[in-house]
């Protein structure tokens, strides 16, 4: 249970899946599996090696009464062996290591590549957390798959075969048994994983419901306590959890037999080895020397082979945090670039229209119908409707980090799918209904679209986005470290932020998505003359279900179930 | 006097905790010995086998050495199943006991013992931690008592055969046991140490471009920002590298060690065989004693790992448990009054290092049967009047008074009988959302529930589901809309037998008109002489309203 809390085993396929993707899409990671397979093949010969030795050693001393002096020559290969399989096993573990985290930054290049340039704001929230935590501390898991289970993959695969191959030439009575008991190790290991996966699968499944339960009381803990029934609730977690247990541990005392099966088979193994030499010995068919050397490789023959098991779920772990990051790099590309663009068109000079779009986010209903919609140079619209009815990805087709499913967005006639994705951007500022703060100073945050404004620019903006009173109150002013791992702002800030953002760029369509959304009414009137400002001498198209923002604009566009109608004024 | 030295830790505090199970942990260590030792007694009796059958006596004088392997090897198998299952109990059992022990404790801190911006990701780390230690017993205390316990008859029992092997045995598990998974455990912390600035430098980079990315690429800076990743990328590896090697070669001397402790015993006894002073069938023996010995070491390395991480976790879960619990219960406990308004007299609060006072000398009166919506800026203290009316909280100056009791007299679970609070953020469970309103009357019939939801403006949409009240809400009522959710809280809310309904934000993320219609559906209650107080940002219908008040530097005053 310790083990498998992570992840379910069921999901070992798919694991299977994610490793050959690995090790064809990274040549590290083919880097590294050479490096293990060249480090196994040694091991097997040390692990021969230092049998053959010591029986020799031991034998000598036993038999032929050999003096310390007689086997010290021996003895000091021993040590030799000794400090090479200490470096072996070091190797393993650092050559995995670091291989783990190249792998794991390689995989985080991709990714950060494709959600800058694929996908752009595709993410959701609740999403990116669990796979920037992924991306970063993923590669613990993932060391352990490269320092531990491939390594004992591959020396499952070549010490069994060394040592019966070593075995061969003194006693092939003993090696007839290992031959026999190695392959029914993992022929059960194979059943097992068969018989089994089914149930592990469900066992992991109601094991993270009580744990998903257990999280659900204390997030709802205020709410039960409002209720007055905390206490109460505080009993059903013994309830539960002993029930699971009494439930489980029935399924487990049938589910460990398999594997009491499998020990058996190594022990008796062993055990058959050993009364198989004696009684070989004490006929006088076979040499001490040659005896001693099978008994020690016989447990080295079934050790990786158990170990193997062992680790199985470490690499299922191991690969859940390289396929979180495959999941999102495998999405295609949000919008399709043109493979010869044409130059782009100047929206200061043309209209920039909608004809006939229409668009689904995957696997719902269209939120979008058929829209047709003009943005006339200079002018301000405002487009409201309710929460969800699609305003926000009206205006993610106009920045286009969306492709519309049907119909056509262009700009002076020009089609905008044929013009290249940055130059039309370009044209654009935009504030996001969310704005983020970047972790950089207030100044650099402010010069987001604009990188070459100058400081007196800078001044003008933070003027004009009542951001004034903030600055003078920072310790260092607009060089003061802002966002994550700095100073902290108020949503109203963060919005007032994006809005100096927006005038510092010089692009003439301006895109305002909720600017006024999650503040009070006091801000929001402050802040409405601040964007009437920002929308001066533009294009603008401000989306808003508050009157205060839209007031000033020319026209207002309703968006309300997937259609487009205008307000008529009185 | 161990219990003393437990108690200085957290780790150890946990583990004391829950120490009525030691009786099962015993056992399990137990059976993890037994296992190793049946381990060791096979190679053992295979090695003394198989030298004394070089010496060609009668195949009868081999038999109880043969049944002694045989042995081992089926007892070693059956032991493991034996010590499995045990183990399994055992974590099945304290990660029970720990989430009880634990949510008992956390109740009287929520919400007001918790106060911050990121309560949620504190709740959640707190379910984690909970859940990690569960690895408390099985992976982190088990594996040194099972090494030591083996270690010592080990050596015992090389000692009685010859006693420089015994002494070389010794050394080498002592270097084996502590040396070697120290050194991997001060490697693996000062990596940790080392890597703590440079991940958290990077993950800040990539959260930045997963929610930031749309705006990045709009402003077309996308190459600024992968350079910095990039750059902060290239810091971690390098360190991560370094990290590598010296983890590598802590691990190295551990099997360097177990490698190397068959030949040094072997190398100890020989010149004792030459002298005679022992039997040279019994040099096999020792030298695969050794060898199994180290069988109980190995697992060392890892426990150090599970030690250092359960103890973090246990410190992290006390310091939650460990804050001052924010409400006391009263010496003695009066009567709920049968009625009356519910009257703020003179209030002050402030937070504990908060900057000024949220409310100073505040003065308010809710009657039965009159709603009042209270408006404010956000971040102004609304909630915590709300948290102050049900005793989430208690007034630094002043009293609370329901029908002229104060309400730190009364007990806690009636007052909130008499004065309900819906939370902000209303809560949904992860049931049904008939289980989710019965919440609020858990003897109440399915009529009251159906009617409860009625008066919540849901009929219509709970006619529309397949499943009526029976359908499911989805994980944190993710299956349900902004608007739903509110409402469900509200048919709560309706069910109890309540005086006093206090509903925070309730219409916060609705558009103007939802908000509207759900005000009017929450003050319905006046009518049947409930108090109703609304909490909110923006009012969408003040004709809902009997008052509107504003709180503002500290006092209530009507809105106009």
């Amino acid at each position: 249970m310790a083990r498998d809390r992570t992840r379910a085993p069921g999901a070992s396929r798919q694991a299977r899946e994610t490793q050959r993707r690995l090790a064809k899409s990274s040549q590290v990671a083919r880097n590294h599996l050479i490096v293990t397979v060249g480090l196994g093949v040694v091991q097997a010969v040390l692990i021969i090696g230092q049998a053959t030795l010591l029986a020799k050693v031991i034998a000598g001393v036993f038999m032929d009464g050999d003096s310390f002096a007689e086997v010290a020559p021996l003895l000091a290969w021993l040590a030799v062996i000794s400090v090479a399989r200490g470096l072996a096993a070091a190797g393993f573990e650092s050559t995995g290591r670091f291989g783990a985290a190249r792998v794991m930054s390689e995989l985080r290049e991709k990714l950060s590549r494709h959600l800058l340039l694929k996908r752009p704001g595709a993410l959701q929230d609740e999403q990116s957390g669990e796979l920037v935590s992924s991306a970063i501390e993923g590669v613990a898991a993932l060391e352990n798959y490269f320092a531990r289970y491939l390594p004992q993959m591959v020396l499952a695969a070549i010490v069994p075969l060394a040592v019966l191959v070593w075995v061969v030439q003194f006693n092939w009575i003993s090696a007839a048994i290992l031959a026999v008991t190695a392959p029914l190790i993992i022929l059960f290991m194979i059943l097992i994983g068969l018989l089994t996966e089914q149930r592990t699968r469900k066992r992991w499944e109601r094991m993270s419901r009580l744990s998903s339960h257990f999280l659900d009381l204390v997030g709802g803990l205020a709410t039960l306590r409002a209720n007055s029934q905390a206490f109460s609730q505080a009993g059903s977690i013994e309830t539960v959890g002993e029930e699971y247990r009494r439930e489980t541990m029935g399924a487990l005392r049938i589910g460990f037999l398999s594997s009491l099966v499998l020990e058996l088979l190594a022990m008796l193994g062993v055990a058959m080895v050993a009364t198989a030499i004696g009684i070989q010995l004490a006929d006088g068919h076979l040499e001490l020397v040659a005896g001693l050397t099978v008994l020690l490789l016989a447990p080295e023959l079934y050790m990786p082979l158990r170990q193997l098991g062992a680790q199985f779920h470490a690499s299922a772990d191991g690969m859940a945090a390289a396929e979180r990051i495959f999941e999102v790099i495998d999405q295609p590309a949000a919008v399709t670039e043109p493979a010869e663009p044409v130059p782009v068109p100047d929206p200061a000079r043309w209209s920039v229209a909608m004809d006939g779009i229409s668009y689904a986010w995957p696997g719902r209903e269209r939120v979008l119908e058929s829209i047709d919609l003009e943005l006339r140079p200079g002018e301000t619209v405002a487009l409201v409707g309710p929460s969800g009815g699609g305003k926000s990805t009206l205006a993610n087709l106009l920045l286009r980090l969306l492709d519309p499913d049907e119909g056509t967005i262009s700009c002076g006639g020009v089609d905008l799918s044929g013009v290249d994705i940055r130059e039309w951007r370009r044209q654009i500022a935009w504030v996001p209904q969310r704005p983020t703060i970047f972790s950089a100073t207030l100044a650099d945050n402010l010069r987001l679209f604009n990188p070459g404004a100058t400081d007196e620019e800078v001044t003008v903006a933070v003027g004009t986005a009542a951001l004034g009173e903030l600055v003078a109150g920072l310790p260092a002013g607009l060089q003061t470290q802002v966002g994550e791992g700095g100073r902290r702002l108020s949503a109203g800030q963060t919005q007032r932020i994006a809005l100096a953002r927006a005038m510092l760029s010089d692009a003439h369509l301006l895109i305002l998505d909720e600017p006024t959304a999650h503040l009070d009414h006091e801000t929001e009137i402050e802040l409405a003359a601040t964007i009437s400002d920002a929308a001066e001498g533009r294009t603008a198209l401000i989306i808003s279900h508050r009157e205060e923002p839209i007031a000033t604009a020319d026209r207002t566009l309703v968006l309300e179930r997937g259609g487009l109608t205008e307000r008529v004024t009185a | 006097m161990i219990g003393a030295r437990l108690e200085r830790t957290p780790l150890g505090r946990a583990a004391l905790a829950t120490r009525n199970r030691w009786r099962l942990f015993a056992l399990s260590v137990l059976l993890g010995a037994a296992t190793v030792l049946a381990a060791v007694g096979l190679l053992t009796a295979s090695g003394y086998l198989i030298s004394r059958a070089a010496q060609r006596p009668e195949i009868l004088s081999l038999t109880v050495a043969i049944v002694g392997v045989r042995f081992f090897g089926i007892s070693r198998a059956l032991l493991r199943y034996g010590e499995r299952l045990s183990s399994h109990d055992l974590a099945f059992r304290t990660l029970t006991d720990l989430r009880g022990r634990f949510f008992q404790r956390l109740i009287p801190l929520v919400p007001a013992g918790v106060d911050g911006s990121r309560r949620a990701d504190l709740m959640s780390r707190f379910v984690g931690d909970v859940d990690r230690l569960q690895d408390l017993y099985l992976r982190a205390l088990s594996p040194p008592l099972v090494a030591m316990f083996c270690s010592a008859i080990c050596v015992a029992l090389a000692s009685i055969i010859l006693p420089v092997a015994g002494l070389v045995l010794a050394l080498m598990l002592l270097l084996g046991g502590v040396v070697a998974p120290a050194l991997t455990r001060w490697s693996a912390r000062t990596a940790g140490r080392r890597q703590a600035k440079a991940r958290g430098q990077l993950a800040g980079d990539l959260h930045e471009i997963a929610v930031g990315g749309a705006e990045i690429a709009v402003a077309g800076r996308e190459e600024d920002w992968l350079d910095r990743t990039r750059t902060d990328d290239r810091q971690l590896v390098a360190l991560q590298r370094r990290d590598a090697m010296s983890g590598g070669l802590a691990e190295g001397l551990g099997t360097m060690l177990a490698v190397g402790a068959a030949v040094a015993v072997t190398a100890a006894s020989i010149p004792a065989v030459s002298s005679g002073e022992l039997n040279g069938v019994m040099l096999a023996a020792l030298a695969l004693l050794a060898m199994g010995s180290f069988e109980a070491i190995t697992p060392l390395s890892q426990a150090a790992a599970v030690i250092d991480a359960t103890d973090e976790a246990a410190e992290r879960i006390e310091e939650v448990t460990e804050r001052p619990v924010p409400v006391a219960d009263a010496g003695k406990v009066r009567p709920i009054p049968a009625g009356g308004p519910i009257r703020l007299e003179g209030v002050d609060f402030s937070y504990p290092g908060g900057d000024g006072k949220v409310l100073d000398r505040a003065n308010l009166e809710i009657r039965p049967g009159e709603a009042v919506a209270l408006m404010g800026p956000s971040g102004i203290g609304k909630s915590t009047l709300a948290e102050l009316l049900v005793r989430f909280r208690d007034v630094d100056e002043g009293r609370i008074t329901l029908g002229g009791t104060d309400i730190r007299e009364l007990d806690q679970d009636q007052l909130r009988e008499a004065v309900r609070l819906a939370p902000q953020d209303a809560y949904l469970f992860n049931t049904t959302i008939a289980e989710n309103v019965k919440l609020g009357r858990p003897e109440a019939d399915r009529e009251r529930l159906v009617e409860a939801l009625a008066e919540a403006g849901l009929e219509d949409w709970i006619n529309s589901l397949p499943d009526g009240i029976d359908s499911l809400v989805g994980e944190d009522g993710s299956r349900v809309s902004g608007g739903q959710r509110q409402r469900i809280a509200a048919a709560r809310v309706f069910l109890s037998r309540a005086r006093f309904l206090i509903f925070d934000e309730p219409t916060a993320h609705l558009d103007p008109e939802s908000a509207a219609s759900l005000e009017r559906c929450l003050t319905g209650r006046r009518d049947q002489g409930c108090g109703i107080l609304v909490i909110t940002h923006t009012i969408s219908d003040p004709e809902a309203f009997d008052r509107i008040l504003e709180l503002r530097d500290g006092t209530f005053r009507e809105a106009h």
